[in-house]
């Protein structure tokens, strides 16, 4: 499989910063490195401008005056998109209502005046890799979701891009389809071992996908990292609160830890804290206050089918969070004592 | 259960009622056509008389309201697709104005742009006599039509992610233009070609008036017909144009069908711009 992408490519973003003609700011200036071969995640909630950082590497788009777009060490900056041999997956899939699969398959063969034997050739191993041969003469409106967004996938590979650029391409699908081609599109991109980029306000498929991810806020990068550092580490209170979910409460740092309303936690980091911050996960339930550090109280109780989902007061602004037994839960409006394991903490 | 009878009952009366109002006139005009002597009525016999006098009398008319209309069609198309795409892509308030202002030739009265043509064009070398001055006033009244029928096609998809998904396969503007944009408009250009194709065949009020005795189209015969003729030939000659126009409006139904929802946004534009033409 990996003889489909001759030389995977590195990208690299400098100084792009992008101004819509309205006057709106998509995106501040932004730097960024994509080593080849690698997957990168831009994820963001709608309007952070993940997708208008796609659009400027695809070539979509322009950046503002300074900006530039290198191709390994070539400025592809002025190239329009037709000459920047990448590949690219639409969320709507923008596939050819006019032509077959196949033909759809094959357009940038075409494009590239292969001879018809090898186009049929690289269509078929395209749509056999897409397990799909099956739909080559079907016309675009008689395909499923999940169908179409094989289709595009193979349109896009079938050139062997430089780079594969997808924007959120599992946005219309329903839930479980979309976590079934989430593990096909990771496999398939981990064996082509080309340079992706991956626009996404999913989360979950964030995490599942991206070797890195850059979390995105109103035009500018809130942290690069790997999954686990996003998750771990996060750098704002923004991605601490964007990825995934997180308890917080407000105290001070006294001799014997971080001292808040509900208890006191086992903190012994240098430095002022007002607030710290920890995941449900690494909440446990102590059934004796002697060994508590927080005490609360359950206000609301979530049965997820694997966990049950406690809301707890604590007395701070919000209820934190608490994951407890799936079978026999704590009942609402009881007493609950919790410790944190000290690695979870974090402060920002 | 007995309500509803009696109420499609009475539907299908009206119906019925419409119907032969409309369709009778248009029966006795072709029986007229084929009867010896209409005053008599059938009894005087039926016969090819008339309309072989009509072909022998007027089938230059007919000939050059075919070639007229052909014309017409291609020029349309050659404006309109390209236009209709440019108003379609052009975000611009302007570009709105401009859709508008293409409908005046609608809305006007066609005597008083064919009054305009002569008194601004009239002059101009041999074009007055020249059967193109009436391709330019048949090109000025059916361009909306071509123009809006495309748009409505173009409203109903999204080209722009079409072209970007072609672009990223290496595709350049022009095999984008040839590849993804006309065939995916062909609904609209093939709606619009043969509402062109049927409307400049009828047209008569500006016909009426830019024709010279020597570029008369079929409609304007016609009326000749009726004026200094017998009824039976007036009648003939509709007899022809019918039979050169039904099969025009069949072939439209029958493009109409196979993709109904698209279809259905071309049918709107179709009535809008038929109610204004039939104001004027």
């Amino acid at each position: 499989m990996s003889a489909l992408v001759p030389q995977a490519l590195s990208i690299r973003l400098q100084g792009c910063a992008k101004t819509f003609r309205d006057g709106t700011r998509a995106l501040e200036s932004l730097d960024l490195s994509i080593s080849a071969g690698e997957t990168l995640v831009l994820l963001g909630p709608s309007g952070c401008g993940k997708t208008t950082t796609l659009r400027l590497i695809a070539g979509l788009e322009q950046p503002d005056a300074g900006g530039k777009v290198f191709f390994d060490d070539t400025d592809v900056t002025t190239l329009g998109i037709e000459a920047r041999k990448i590949g690219m997956v639409f969320q709507s899939y923008a596939l050819f209502p006019n032509m077959t699969v196949a033909q759809n398959v094959g357009y940038g063969l075409r494009i590239l005046k292969m001879p018809k034997t090898e186009q049929q050739v690289r269509i078929r191993e395209m749509l056999a890799m897409m397990r799909i041969e099956a739909l080559a003469d079907r016309r675009i409106d008689q395909l499923s979701g999940g169908q179409r967004q094989r289709v595009a996938l193979a349109r896009a590979l079938a050139v062997r891009p430089q780079a594969l650029l997808l924007d959120e391409p599992l946005t219309a699908l329903d839930a479980r389809l979309r976590d079934a081609l989430r593990v096909e599109i990771n496999q398939l991109l981990r064996s082509l071992g080309i340079t992706t980029i991956y626009v996404t306000h999913d989360q979950a498929e964030a995490m599942a996908l991206g070797d890195r991810i850059i979390v995105m806020s109103h035009g500018r990068v809130e942290q690069i990292g790997t999954p686990r550092e996003i998750y771990h580490q996060p750098g704002s209170a923004f991605v601490a609160n964007f990825i995934g979910s997180m308890n917080q409460l407000r105290g001070v740092v006294t001799p014997q830890g971080f001292t808040c309303s509900a208890g006191c936690l086992n903190w012994d980091r240098s430095g002022v804290a007002e607030r710290v911050l920890f995941r449900p996960e690494d909440v446990s339930i102590v059934t004796s206050s002697e060994f508590a550090e927080l005490t609360g109280v359950v206000k609301a109780s979530f049965f997820m089918g694997d966990h049950t989902r406690l809301l707890v007061d604590v007395g701070d602004e919000a209820p934190i969070t608490v994951l407890d037994d799936a079978r026999c839960p704590q009942a609402v409006g009881q007493k609950l004592y919790m410790r944190v394991a000290p690695l979870g903490l974090m402060s920002i | 259960m007995a309500y509803r009878k009696i109420l499609f009952g009475m539907q299908l009366g009206l119906c019925v009622l419409v119907c032969v109002f409309l369709i009778l006139p248009m029966g006795l005009s072709v029986i007229a056509g084929l009867t010896n002597n209409y005053f008599v009525g059938l009894d005087s016999g039926l016969t090819l008389r008339w309309v072989l006098e009509v072909w022998g009398g007027y089938h230059d008319t007919i000939f050059r309201s075919v070639w007229i209309a052909l014309a017409c069609v291609f020029v349309t198309l050659i404006i309109g697709v390209p236009a209709a795409y440019v108003l379609h892509r052009s975000p611009q308030r302007l570009a709105r104005w401009l859709e508008e202002l293409l409908v005046l030739p609608i809305a006007v009265p066609g005597l008083a742009t064919a009054l305009a043509l002569i008194a601004m064009y009239g002059g101009w070398g041999n074009l007055r006599s020249s059967w193109l001055f009436i391709l330019i006033g048949h090109v000025l009244f059916t361009l909306p039509f071509m123009v809006r029928s495309v748009l409505a096609v173009l409203g109903g998809i999204d080209l722009h992610t079409l072209e970007e998904g072609g672009a990223s396969l290496g595709a350049n503007f022009t095999q984008r233009f040839f590849h993804i944009v006309l065939p995916n408009c062909r609904q609209g250009i093939l709606a619009g070609a043969l509402m062109v194709l049927t409307l400049s065949m009828g047209e008569f009020n500006m016909t009426w008036l830019l024709h010279t005795p020597f570029t008369k189209t079929l409609p304007v015969g016609l009326a000749d017909a009726y004026a200094s003729l017998r009824l039976e030939v007036g009648s003939a000659y509709t007899l022809l144009f019918f039979l050169m126009i039904v099969p025009l409006l069949l072939l439209m139904q029958a493009i109409a069908q196979p993709r109904q929802k698209k279809f259905e946004l071309v049918e709107d534009e179709v009535v809008i711009l038929l109610s204004e033409s039939a104001k004027s």
